[in-house]
């Protein structure tokens, strides 16, 4: 009976192989293809080269893109961080009713269909004549990360002993006094962890930049999707490579602010 | 008590989601002057077409997120088999296809499966009849395209419901004398449904609202919700049209949720971490 509890082991350690190559796979060729010397998505790449990575550099339409991108992802993780810090220590550390039902409520733009809020916000912006308008982007894309820092801001304060707080606050210290001396320093790994996935999450959008781009004005992901209507080109191979690389990062930064937490809450 | 710094992140829920959302509601009512009328839900169901559109969109959301439970499970279950620390690592790797938009994942299947791709070049090398195959542009494309974005989510909302679940179930179930295919079958499988359920849901209601992966992987036969929504607005200029359309997603998205909460309770939702 052991030996058939280790064949069912054996055999599920092979499915799991597959499945877990099927979602390596695809990533890896891709980058993989990025450092082509060849036009043509052959694989191996018959030669090494760092000429897709020149092209996007050099190009002004990605450049601005790029950067685009950069400044909408920065305001909007500002104000997702600002809304959620605030939002998430009332609903760590407050007491009145309905909490279960507001944080729900404001988890709902993650759970709604992408295309869903994007449609009601170009609805709403387009009369005020802010398609095109960075700022429309960006007050957009900080609704979508609100419940990504509020997720991540309401489990690190959970892990914030309550007493010190109150301990502070039996010394006499203000409720600002507490949060800027002894709050907002135990939380800074999960406050930046925040800000990491409110960044990659706007920087990634597609639906709400897709409604509320122009062709002037485009994020790198409309860039990338127009770019795609007609034709497979190398470049976008190179643009693909270095978003999976930001995903990359910020997951390593993640980690590092997670151990650096536990640090925080054991001395 | 502590309530003021809730204001300010709930004012703009409200100004720039809910607003707007329900604004959305109200538009699909709007024909023509005066009052609110159901013309747009009549005419949309009048043409076969969207009837079509809807049964599709659907029934492809049903289908990848069967695929990817059929292939997520065993590797989330292999997962909470082998050593902790190794599964945080794996965990860890799978957690980049999930965090990476999924423009780029659709788009390195459209270099993977084109008819010059890596998957045909191998066929074709390997000497396999009838390479290179027509894999893209069809079901088959956008089935493995979608599949693809929702098993990295399936297998990390598995993982953390098998996490919980106690492995002692299954060798009290051995020592009075159930084979280890049984004690999965009849202690194992049962405690994870709710876990199953719950990524189903959110898999399905993900798959319901895609867009980029039909519209780059399939044929105008797969159209799905999502396409025609842009297309009433950016080529027809349809507001309402697409704001009834809009609403047929999000009651789709409803209908799932509730459907979740009678079966399987929706408080269970957030009981997995995810």
């Amino acid at each position: 009976m052991r030996r058939g509890l280790g064949e069912s082991i054996a055999g599920l350690g092979a499915v799991a192989t597959v499945v877990l190559t099927f979602l390596l796979l695809p990533m890896v060729i891709i980058a993989a293809l990025s450092f082509s010397d060849s036009a043509y998505t052959t694989f191996p790449p018959p030669a090494l080269s760092l000429r897709w990575y020149a092209a996007i550099a050099q190009s002004v339409s990605w450049r601005s893109s790029f950067l685009v991108s950069v400044a909408i992802a920065s305001g909007s993780t500002v104000l997702a961080l600002a809304l959620g810090l605030g939002a998430a220590l009332a609903l760590t550390r407050g007491h009145f009713g309905f909490k279960k039902l507001i944080y729900t409520l404001m988890l709902a733009p993650l759970i709604l269909p992408g295309i869903i809020t994007a449609l009601a916000l170009y609805f709403f912006f387009a009369p005020l004549r802010m398609v095109g308008s960075p700022l429309a982007i960006v007050l957009g894309h900080a609704v979508l990360a609100l419940p990504i820092a509020l997720i991540i801001l309401c489990a690190t304060i959970q892990g914030v002993d309550e007493r010190l707080e109150q301990a502070a606050a039996s010394l006499g210290a203000s409720r600002t006094v507490i949060l800027r001396r002894i709050t907002l320093p135990l939380i800074m790994p999960g406050l930046l962890s925040a800000a990491v996935f409110s960044f990659l999450s706007s920087f990634d959008e597609f639906f709400v930049a897709l409604f509320l781009s122009t062709p002037t004005f485009q994020t790198l992901p409309i860039r990338i999707w127009s770019t795609l209507q007609y034709q497979i080109e190398p470049s976008v191979t190179a643009i693909s490579t270095v978003l999976i690389g930001m995903t990359v990062g910020a997951l390593v930064i993640s980690q590092l602010m997670k151990a650096a937490s536990a640090r925080i809450s054991t001395s | 008590m502590l309530l003021l710094p809730l204001l300010p992140a709930l004012i703009a829920l409200v100004v720039f989601f809910v607003y707007p959302v329900a604004m959305l509601l109200v538009r699909s009512l709007e024909h023509g002057p005066g009052g609110i009328t159901l013309y747009w839900y009549e005419y949309l169901f009048r043409q076969p077409v969207y009837i079509r559109i809807l049964i599709n969109t659907v029934r492809i959301s049903i289908e990848a997120t069967a695929i990817a439970l059929v292939l997520g499970y065993p590797l989330a279950y292999f997962l909470t088999r082998i050593r902790p620390t190794l599964a945080a690592l794996l965990a860890a790797i799978i957690s980049v296809p999930y965090f990476t938009s999924a423009l780029v994942r659709t788009y390195a299947w459209i270099v993977l499966l084109g008819s010059g791709g890596v998957v045909n070049q191998s066929l074709v090398a390997l000497g396999i009849p009838g390479a290179p195959f027509q894999l893209m542009y069809s079901e088959t494309g956008v089935l493995i395209g979608l599949s693809y974005i929702l098993l990295p989510f399936m297998v990390l909302l598995l993982f953390s419901v098998m996490n919980g679940i106690d492995l002692r179930l299954m060798q009290a179930a051995a020592s009075i004398g159930a084979s280890p295919l049984r004690a999965f079958v009849r202690v194992y499988f049962p405690l994870t449904l709710p876990g199953v359920a719950a990524g189903c849901l959110l898999a399905f209601i993900q798959a319901l609202g895609s867009y980029i992966t039909p519209a780059l992987m399939g044929s105008l036969r797969e159209t799905m919700l999502a396409s025609v929504i842009q297309q009433n607005i950016d080529k027809l200029d349809q507001w309402s049209l697409a704001a009834a359309l809009a609403v047929m997603l999000l009651a789709f998205t409803a209908l799932a949720f509730a459907l979740f909460n009678r079966l399987i309770g929706l408080e269970r939702l957030f009981e997995a971490k995810w």
